[in-house]
């Protein structure tokens, strides 16, 4: 029965069914299987799965993205369970991501923080036109490591600096690397800004972030 | 749904090549350098100069004909499944056949095919799914050139499962060919109602069957093994310049051919196919690349289709040495209208250099177009109903559709999806993997898919039956031993 449940959870992610994978979860717990279980044998060999077959080509970013959506559906049941039994899984990073002040363009951002989230980070996306307090508020309240930052318009990316600027007077320059991102953003504007990275799309992203805190 | 396709003559410019075609071949007759031809002729009601070797065919000759020539048939897999339908509007691709050279990838120049060469072909032929039927794409040079034909279809039977288009160099060779495939087939029946291969049979121009292929043509007709009419006007050298009077030529040519074939055995499977060229009036020669020579190839698949027949073409060919930007603009062009005319069979993938020279490279490249190009004549499908209410209403205003089971249930349909080959990746990640060009992509493709060729369903009694048969071959033209078949 257990190792049905884990199997089936797991299939959930693999088979891009984000209600199966909730359902599974509230079953699973009803019936007493231990939260970081559901987690460890259930979940995350799904994503594991789902990962690789997106390296073999098999798979696309929208099977990725339905099996990231059934992962946080189920984390948000399991969270406050382990919480309850003052246990915490280890997260590859907390990340703290956002589109600036004055773009409202969202797809890629979302992509990476999806992408992230789905390979182990922690990640809280605050969505598009985000202001500079915002982002500094969020760090200090999450002790975030890595913030993300979209821009879509010349216009706009400008912000990306004023961002790190307030880091600095903040006072959390030192705490969080700094990733940049979006069509106009290139290797040379990063330097420029003083970021510590940028990325071309989701995967860079991901393979970048984990280059900075270290775990690539 | 609507279909995407092209037509490119008006259906009253469609009856007059026809009905001048058939003009021609009352006057000055088609030229027929086959006996057995001349008697079917003769007693058939056509008026016959044996001497001078014409024959004058009349209308009504060719109706009859007409009459009796299937609308459509199957080829059939080396397993027994079908896996072409020549008819209607289906298009399938194969690759291109006869090359004498092959393009060597880590010389850059072009070589004589050898046994391993095209062992490798057929193998990455079986693995590449947007090609639906093998040919015998190579000639060679490791084998006496008297069995040159046979031997190219002897070493296919070994490794592939797909149909085969293929053809006879000789008279004696075609009964060699159809030896191995009655017994690739079971017997002579199962040749006949489950055929595995087509052969190619070429009128030359103007207005001549030569004594070999007329000769295949009719022993492809007696067994019931479908033929492949390649009629190959050069417009301005061996046919009028204009495009309409060279596809008049083609149709002169290809309607005697069906009513010999006809004659031979009414009702056997037969296909309105070619190869033209408009000639190239500063090199002389006969460029595929041309817009010209597509505009022919489709003008006659147009008139072959009026006539209800299964059609074929030979496109998607590049007149290109090296694979470069020219090679891949003219076998994208090419290939692009043979599938919007709706040409059954097209044939012309991993060819350069007009039709001599074949390239693993090429071919894997040439497979990307051909996904690109089957997927644009699928067009664009209704999917649900309402086609975008429900959906839209349900998502309002936001821009996730990425995240929504709407977009994973459908976009694997929706979209062809190109191998490693085609790059739509960023900057970033094309410089991650190495910067690497088109070919020198499908060079990676080409070695990863070897690796995944399923093994051959043939069993190891029928691999020594057709050994024994193509090795009496060899040896009536002085060879000894064929060379030892590659793993």
């Amino acid at each position: 029965m257990t190792q049905d449940i884990f199997t089936q959870l797991t299939n959930s992610l693999v088979d891009g069914d984000p209600d199966a994978a909730l359902e599974l979860t509230q079953q699973a717990l009803a019936s007493g299987v231990e939260p970081m279980a559901i987690i460890r044998q259930g979940l995350m060999p799904g994503m594991d799965i789902v990962g690789q077959k997106f390296a073999e080509g098999e798979y696309f970013l929208p099977d990725l993205i339905i099996a990231a959506d059934g992962m946080k559906k189920a984390m948000d049941l399991l969270e406050p369970e382990l919480r309850a039994r003052q246990q915490s899984i280890e997260s590859a990073g907390i990340v703290v991501i956002g589109t600036v002040k004055g773009d409202i363009h969202e797809i890629g951002k979302s992509l990476v923080a999806t992408m992230l989230s789905a390979n182990g980070f922690t990640v809280y996306d605050l969505g598009v036109d985000v202001s500079k307090d915002r982002f500094i508020a969020k760090i200090k309240e999450t002790g975030a490591n890595i913030l993300g930052m979209s821009a879509l318009l010349t216009t706009t990316m400008t912000q990306q600096r004023e961002v790190i600027k307030a880091l600095d007077e903040a006072g959390l320059r030192k705490q969080v690397k700094v990733m940049v991102g979006g069509a106009p953003v290139t290797k040379s504007w990063a330097e420029e800004i003083g970021a510590d990275d940028y990325a071309e799309d989701a995967m860079g992203a991901v393979h970048k972030a984990k280059k900075l805190v270290g775990k690539a | 749904m609507l279909r995407p396709k092209l037509n490119v003559l008006d259906e009253s410019l469609v009856r007059q090549m026809i009905d001048e075609a058939l003009q021609l071949l009352v006057d000055p007759g088609v030229r027929v350098h086959n006996d057995e031809a001349l008697r079917l002729l003769d007693e058939g009601g056509a008026h016959v100069d044996a001497d001078r070797q014409v024959a004058y065919i009349p209308e009504h000759l060719v109706w009859d004909a007409l009459s009796t020539t299937p609308k459509s048939f199957h080829l059939y897999d080396l397993t027994g499944a079908a896996a072409v339908h020549y008819g209607g509007d289906e298009v399938h691709f194969d690759p291109g056949s006869a090359a004498i050279f092959i393009l060597d990838y880590q010389t850059g120049k072009q070589r004589s095919p050898v046994t391993a060469d095209f062992v490798k072909f057929v193998k990455l032929v079986e693995t590449l799914p947007q090609l639906d039927a093998q040919s015998t794409a190579m000639v060679c040079a490791d084998v006496a050139e008297e069995i040159g034909d046979l031997y190219r279809l002897y070493l296919a039977l070994n490794f592939m499962r797909k149909p085969i288009i293929t053809g006879a160099f000789r008279k004696d060779t075609w009964w060699v060919m159809k030896e191995m495939l009655t017994a690739v087939a079971g017997g002579a029946a199962g040749l006949a109602s489950r055929p595995l291969t087509v052969f190619d049979v070429c009128p030359s121009p103007p207005l001549l069957w030569s004594d070999l292929t007329c000769q295949n043509l009719i022993d492809c007709a007696r067994a019931g093994i479908p033929a492949e009419l390649v009629s190959m006007p050069l417009s301005g050298a061996t046919s009028p310049v204009t495009l309409a009077a060279a596809i008049t030529q083609h149709a002169a040519e290809s309607l005697s051919g069906i009513v010999i074939h006809q004659l031979s055995n009414a009702g056997a499977p037969i296909v309105w196919g070619g190869s033209p060229a408009a000639f190239d009036m500063r090199e002389g020669t006969t460029p595929m690349g041309a817009a010209e020579t597509w505009l022919i190839d489709a003008g006659y698949v147009q008139v072959g289709k009026s006539l209800g027949l299964p059609t074929h073409v030979y496109m998607g060919m590049s007149d290109a040495k090296v694979l470069d930007a020219q090679c891949g603009l003219e076998s994208m062009g090419g290939a692009l209208m043979a599938a919007l005319c709706g040409a059954n069979m097209v044939s012309g993938a991993g060819m350069l250099d007009f039709e001599s020279c074949q390239s693993f490279e090429k071919l894997v490249i040439d497979a990307e177009i051909i996904g690109l190009v089957k997927r644009t004549i699928e067009g664009v499908a209704v999917r649900e109903q309402p086609i975008a209410l429900e959906i839209m209403r349900q998502m309002g205003h936001r821009a996730d559709y990425l995240a929504h089971p709407h977009t994973r249930k459908w976009f694997r349909k929706e979209l062809y999806i190109p191998s490693d080959v085609i790059d739509r990746g960023s900057l970033d990640a094309w410089e991650m993997k190495g910067s690497k060009s088109t070919v020198e992509r499908a060079h990676d493709r080409v070695n990863a898919l070897l690796l995944k060729y399923p093994p051959s369903p043939l069993s190891s009694e029928l691999r020594d039956e057709i050994r024994q048969i193509a090795t009496r071959a060899a040896r009536q033209f002085g060879m000894e031993e064929l060379p030892t078949l590659p793993e």
